[in-house]
């Protein structure tokens, strides 16, 4: 909550409440949004990366990192042309506009090969 | 589009801040400035999103955080829309796990204090033709009673309580040993409290109660011509005298539980603040409780409404002097405060005002099972029998008779999370019915939960770690 600021246990429990219940987008990582550093992709899907669909309970909430990671794992180290477009010869700017992947995913261009 | 109303809060200040205390969930909020605008807005006349939006946005605030807001406050029932929320209350689940078992282990006392609920004008009990002493083997029952009947707690608890409590020490000595055997066999923890005048420490009894760690409650009025004044023995004679020295050596030689001073107020005893230093700084308690006396209005030492408004001033007084200790993160010893102050931490929100009947039962000493330690010996609350255990159905009506549900005056007040009702014993000898809400006290509950919200709400704004310090759940 932004504007109530739960004070007792009770009101933790309501706000714990609140946020399952009406809450819709979840950042999928806890705490402070980390600092901003260059895209180092890190391996595609026939890498063992624990915590990269699933966390330790089973759930999304604690990846190691984020799920727009994907694409980048599939774009410059992996290129595989079904899931994104060429960055070698046809699309080099298709990531230009996106500084960050969590937070500027929107950004990227739509490409219609 | 539906319009907004005000939800059921008590909105309160504490250290410049402002909260919303949220009735019946007890959780406790604080406001910014946009909250609090739009309640105050509301306080005015109802209002549509669309109205409210405007409203704030010409006096600065943006509009999607005017949005948020009214959703935040709405979603935590600060405000309502249409018909409001259901507060349908939850019942308890049967049968309820046992925490506490209260033995009276007698029902005599060597004492006469004037104002005693248990020979006095107003007495429920019924002792005529029970045994006045239990027996080692009744107290074993009740013993085997508790544990069998509390599954799933690791820890229970026993209270030795009387008539004078050491009038039965030998029974008080053999039954903390077998619970302790019975206990470890059964894989729980079991602790131990008692209360007592005092006369009959003696300091191998002293010695004993602090091996075992047994948690000692005395009752003590104060310096000696306001103890003195009821707690009496039957030839009229104070009893200040002989228990002081008495507890000073329980203070100097029982250090394993802090000891607690327990004071009843009435017309003539109602100088807290200066009962309070004297128990505390001259005496050396670690934490002292006052309870005004429990009895028909029409009695003498009974506190009239004056008399109880000054009991509040002197409260009020009294829990400030806490609120200092407590930012200097100092130990105060008024512990009506600490105890409310726990439970508005914890946000409790009460169907029942107490556990009596619930996970709190009263044994007399021929073994009837009572609500609790106060309706010990009345035949006409009676819950079942240690041998034969709880009447299932007498219990239900019992406790069905005190739900909150049932209360209809308590359903439009803010106090009723921590109150709900208020005491059985208190509304039996007041109104003939332990289901009957004590409207006697009504302004008196509402003043003193006002208070501590405010003493709340301002070691939550100027020294929060304090309030971790009710985190742990206090033994009752």
């Amino acid at each position: 909550m932004k504007h109530l600021k739960a004070i007792n246990r009770k009101a933790h429990r309501i706000e714990d409440y609140i946020a399952s219940e009406y809450g819709d987008v979840f950042a999928l990582q806890q705490g402070p949004p980390p600092q901003q550093r260059p895209h180092y992709p890190m391996g595609c899907s026939l890498v063992f990366q624990p915590g990269w669909e699933v966390d330790a309970t089973g759930g999304t909430a604690g990846l190691c990192q984020p799920v727009e990671r994907d694409l980048y794992d599939c774009y410059i180290s992996c290129f595989w042309p079904a899931q994104v477009p060429d960055h070698i010869n046809n699309y080099p700017d298709w990531t230009s506009k996106c500084a960050s992947a969590t937070k500027d995913w929107r950004n990227i261009d739509l490409v219609f090969p | 589009m539906n319009s907004y109303r005000l939800g059921e809060f008590h909105q309160f200040c504490g250290g410049g801040q402002e909260y919303l205390y949220l009735v019946p969930s007890g959780a406790i909020f604080a406001l910014n400035d946009l909250t609090s605008a739009i309640i105050k807005r509301l306080d005015e006349d109802n209002r549509t999103q669309v109205e409210l939006v405007s409203d704030l946005t010409a006096r600065g605030f943006a509009g999607t955080d005017i949005e948020e807001a009214i959703e935040e406050l709405h979603q935590s029932h600060a405000i309502a829309t249409g018909k409001g929320f259901s507060t349908e209350v939850q019942k308890a689940p049967m049968p309820f796990p046992l925490q506490t078992l209260v033995l009276n282990v007698t029902n005599q006392c060597n004492l006469s204090c004037k104002y005693c609920y248990e020979f006095g004008e107003d007495r429920v009990a019924t002792p005529e033709g029970k045994p006045k002493f239990m027996s080692e083997e009744t107290a074993r029952n009740a013993v085997d009673f508790l544990l069998a009947n509390s599954p799933g707690r690791r820890s229970v608890h026993l209270t030795f309580f009387g008539g004078e409590t050491l009038m039965n020490f030998k029974v008080v000595r053999s039954t903390i040993e077998y619970a302790r055997e019975q206990a470890h066999a059964a894989g729980k923890y079991v602790d131990f409290s008692l209360t007592t005048n005092a006369t009959l420490l003696t300091p191998p009894v002293i010695e004993y109660l602090a091996e075992n760690h047994v948690g000692v409650t005395i009752s003590i009025d104060g310096p000696k011509e306001l103890n003195d004044t009821f707690r009496v023995f039957s030839n009229g004679k104070g009893s200040y005298e002989i228990i002081v020295p008495k507890v000073k050596e329980l203070l100097a030689k029982h250090k394993s539980r802090p000891i607690g001073a327990r004071v009843t107020l009435t017309s003539q005893v109602v100088d807290v603040k200066r009962i309070y230093r004297h128990l505390k700084d001259e005496i050396g308690f670690y934490e002292v409780g006052f309870a005004p006396v429990t009895t028909s209005p029409v009695r003498l030492y009974a506190i009239g409404n004056n008399g109880l408004n000054n009991v509040l001033e002197q409260f009020t007084e009294l829990a400030y002097e806490y609120l200092d200790y407590a930012l200097r993160d100092e130990h105060h010893g008024f512990s009506n405060v600490s105890d409310t102050l726990q439970e508005l931490h914890a946000g409790i929100s009460k169907a029942h005002p107490c556990g009596a009947g619930l996970g709190l039962l009263g044994v007399g000493p021929s073994g009837d099972i009572a609500p609790c330690h106060r309706f010990v010996d009345s035949d006409a609350h009676k819950l079942g029998h240690i041998s034969n255990g709880i009447d299932r159905a007498t219990q239900a009506e019992f406790l069905e008779r005190g739900h909150i549900e049932r209360k209809i005056e308590c359903h439009t007040c803010w106090a009723r999370p921590v109150c709900s009702g208020g005491c059985y014993h208190e509304a039996y000898v007041r109104y003939g019915d332990t289901g009957h809400a004590n409207l006697h006290y009504c302004d008196w509950i509402r003043g003193w939960t006002h208070v501590c919200l405010q003493i709340y709400g301002e070691i939550a704004a100027r020294n929060p770690k304090f309030l971790g310090h009710f985190d742990e759940r206090k033994a009752i």
